[in-house]
């Protein structure tokens, strides 16, 4: 046992007590092991095991121990079945076949191909074609249907829902919003307040030739006058004729200079904005009077518009999607909760 | 045993063969009833046929990947009911604890497909070339057309039995006679052949050649389930304080049962020659033993014959292999199955079982529920009105088509003040679902302009959803979001 003047392994070292406790009670523990594990007769040969050669004749081969012991259960070296080794061969020999088959060697430029031809690129290709071609029939028949039949034919209004939707997230989002909730400058597409219309064709309409797009004839056209850039009014007439907008909108404003402001509106906004101040669809001129607006509805915001006259752009789509897609997508917006 | 005796370790060692002789008794008749029950439930079951109306399949067992439902006989279970799967695997592996803790591993022994097949495969196998010994003669005698015949007569009957398992998988998955039809026909689509050839294949290997290579090397369930037995579970052992020394005995002779020095084994090896796996039990506890019992019933004829009390081999407790080596009685087996530890597990098992059956008879004929469109969280009308959109999904999972109305009520239950409802593409305030068909309607509530909804920030509302043709009425809380002023 231990030296007792060796500080390392002396008991009297309060340091070692707990290595040595745990000592004690590893042995104390293998003993209760071995005193409760069933006694075999002394035939479990344990190290050793009985096999039958390929004439089906029992004999006996010895197990060495990899000397690993747990608990007193030891872990021996058996060896593995000789299947377990073909079936790795039999991966290698698959491993062979794939690299012929599939692109697998890197190259300085890219891989090497594989003889099936295979890559991402074609797969994704032969899947939209798939679609594209599943999709034919019903896209041919969204063309022919008349407008104001789609949404109540249920297909196509299932249609128009799902493949409108992704026309909208792929081409419209970037400015209107993935919600199609508009942003300042661009507008809502939820509420009920249009600039051009609302009605399925007036927005089928819209999004065919888009709005002020200068490489499209039909396309929906109109200029707010720059007022104060260009001189027309004077800086009191705008701030009058602001008070005036603020005033029929409902908002806090100055009642004086409203009421000079009336005349200025009368002058030079009631052509397109209409002499109440609603608006004109056929101009794309927004409706004054309501609690939504393009720009935004601040007196500063409001200044800077009748100051600057801006106006925003969007393209006509006929050139860059099928008629069966924009179909679609007018569909979809019409049915975002604004639609007339 | 001389050291010449006792052969170098190999690297690899090839598959030993193995010919397990016919055996009669009791566990090997309990074994034919179950391998009958399980082969007939999984053959049968595709065709069993169940009325539930004109929409709906007549199949009893059917998985509908491609509608997304499960039937089974008057059960229909929808993808977001998905729970009662996942309680059932909660039941299958509590089963399987209270199983192996209580009676070791008899999923193994007597349950398990890759037993029950191997089984089949060696009764097929013992019908075309016979018994134990013309099996290893057969197998030690060389080619001939005899032997061809034999082998290639009973790898027909395997193959033959191993297409109606594969077979019989696929009819889960859609109409069995249809399909069974197109499968004749070669109309079927090519997952289901895919399917059938990959099931054959595996069939055809795994109880024809691999069999306890299966147990032994593949299959974690073994291991997993030491984990799980302790010394009150039941496995099947050797008696050796009774059996030692074992040797050859004269009629008459007296050995241990009898006072004798003598032990009971003969050292007949009926035991080894019955076992499916290829071991002997008389070296103990083994972990390729799959304590399926054959030996018990091999060794109780031997000791009826030799006019010995039968159990030398049984199934036994560790506790009691002890206390009996001592020379005390052991504890009746039922007092070792029935203790705290598989107590417990019943009860969870059953536990769950109650809770789905009650979820199950508590299910409404009709599901909803709601997503508020977030994006954006409201919309502002002309008027200066506030405007939520929820996306409001109906699941009608009855037999025909229903009228739903819907309604809106603050989240106490009263009136909703000054809050219109309308449906997008809908006239009124009711929505038609399709029978067994999920629909999704766009709703959208709009708070008047200035009232406390539209100036308020968040706020609590109650959708209600009434059955038109019997009343029955469900109903989901959601938000409603104002301007927040």
């Amino acid at each position: 046992m231990a030296d007792t003047d060796d500080e390392h392994t002396s008991p009297k070292n309060p340091d070692n007590r707990i290595g040595l406790e745990r000592q004690a009670a590893d042995q104390a523990h293998k003993q209760q092991i071995a005193a409760s594990a069933p006694e075999t007769a002394g035939r479990r040969p344990g190290a050793t095991r009985v096999v039958r050669d390929r004439k089906g004749a029992r004999k006996v081969v010895e197990v060495p121990s990899t000397g690993h012991s747990w608990d007193g259960i030891e872990e021996y070296d058996n060896p593995l079945p000789r299947w377990w080794l073909w079936t790795f061969y039999a991966t290698i020999v698959w491993s062979v076949g794939y690299v012929i088959a599939y692109p697998a060697i890197p190259l300085v430029n890219g891989a090497t191909r594989g003889v099936l031809g295979e890559t991402m690129r074609s797969n994704v290709a032969a899947e939209i074609q798939r679609f594209n071609e599943a999709n034919a029939p019903i896209r041919a028949k969204l063309v022919e249907t008349p407008l104001d039949e789609i949404a109540t034919d249920p297909e196509l209004a299932n249609f128009t829902t799902n493949a409108g939707g992704a026309i909208f997230r792929t081409w419209c989002a970037q400015c209107h919003g993935s919600g199609a909730g508009g942003a300042p400058g661009y507008p809502s597409l939820l509420d009920n307040d249009w600039l051009w219309g609302g009605t399925l064709e007036d927005i089928y309409m819209t999004v065919q030739h888009g709005i002020r797009d200068p490489k499209d004839g039909d396309t929906r056209y109109s200029e707010m006058p720059r007022f104060g850039t260009d001189e027309m009014l004077e800086s009191e007439q705008i701030d009058q004729v602001v008070n005036y907008v603020l005033q029929i909108s409902d908002q806090p404003h100055d009642a004086d200079l409203a009421a000079e402001g009336a005349v200025v509106y009368a002058d030079n906004c009631s052509a397109c904005h209409a002499e109440d101040g609603t608006g004109d669809r056929m101009q794309g001129a927004p409706d004054l009077t309501d609690a939504i607006s393009l720009y935004g509805t601040d007196p500063e915001t409001i200044t800077r518009i009748v100051r600057d006259g801006p106006f925003g752009v969007m393209p006509a789509w006929n050139a860059r999607l099928s008629e069966a897609d924009i179909r679609a997508v007018a569909s979809y917006v019409h049915s975002l909760g604004g639609g007339e | 045993m001389s050291q010449s005796d006792i052969d170098p370790p190999q690297l690899y060692a090839a598959r030993e063969p193995i010919f397990p002789r016919r055996v009669q008794g009791w566990y090997r008749n309990l074994k034919w009833v179950i391998m009958a029950v399980t082969l007939a439930i999984y053959y049968i079951f595709p065709w069993i046929r169940w009325d539930r109306g004109p929409s709906l399949p007549d199949q009893a067992v059917l998985v509908d990947l491609a509608n997304r439902r499960f039937f089974f006989f008057w059960i229909e279970i929808w993808p977001h009911e998905f729970y009662f799967v996942a309680g059932l695997l909660v039941m299958a592996g509590l089963g399987l604890f209270l199983f192996t803790s209580a009676l070791g591993r008899v999923w193994c022994g007597y349950a398990c497909p890759q037993t029950v097949w191997t089984d089949l495969f060696i009764l097929t196998e013992r019908w075309v070339e016979g018994d134990r010994n013309a099996r290893l003669r057969l197998w030690n005698a060389p080619w001939s057309a005899h032997k061809a015949r034999l082998r290639v007569t009973k790898w027909l009957i395997w193959l033959l039995i191993s297409v109606m398992t594969g077979g019989a998988w696929i009819f889960y998955f859609t109409d069995a006679p249809t399909l069974l039809g197109n499968l004749l026909t070669g109309q079927a689509h090519p997952a289901a052949y895919m399917t059938m050839a990959v099931l054959t294949g595996t069939t055809f290997l795994f109880g024809g050649f691999a069999r306890e290579q299966i147990c032994i090397y593949a299959c974690p369930w073994p291991r997993i389930q030491a984990a799980m037995m302790d010394e009150d579970t039941l496995t099947v052992a050797y008696r050796d304080w009774r059996g030692e020394p074992r040797g050859k005995i004269r009629k008459d002779e007296a050995t241990r049962s009898d006072g004798g020095d003598k032990g009971d084994c003969i050292d007949c090896m009926a035991c080894v020659n019955v076992c499916p796996m290829g071991i002997d039990i008389r070296d103990g506890q083994q972990l390729e033993c799959i304590t399926c019992a054959l030996c018990i019933d091999a060794c109780d004829d031997v000791m009826d014959r030799i006019g010995k009390p039968r159990g030398l081999i049984d199934y036994m407790a560790l506790k009691d292999e002890n206390a009996e080596r001592a020379g005390a009685e052991p504890k009746p087996l039922i007092r070792h199955i029935l203790r705290p530890r598989t107590l417990l597990y019943f009860t969870l098992w059953s536990g769950i079982g109650v809770a789905m059956l009650v979820a199950l008879f508590m299910r409404s004929p009709f599901d909803l529920n709601v997503t508020p469109v977030r994006n954006p969280l409201f919309v502002t009308m002309s008027d200066g009105a506030i405007r939520n959109t929820y996306a409001l999904r109906l699941r009608n999972k009855q037999g025909s088509s229903r009228e739903f109305a819907i309604s809106v009520t603050d989240g106490d239950g009263g009136i909703a003040q000054s809050v219109a409802l309308a449906l997008e593409g809908q006239p009124s305030d009711s929505v038609s679902v399709e029978a067994d068909s999920t629909f999704t309607q766009r709703l959208y509530l709009t708070a008047a302009p200035d009232s406390a909804l539209a100036t308020g920030g968040q706020a609590e509302l109650t959708l209600w959803v009434e059955d038109a043709t019997d009343g029955v009425k469900s109903s989901i809380e959601t938000v409603f979001y104002g301007r927040g002023e």
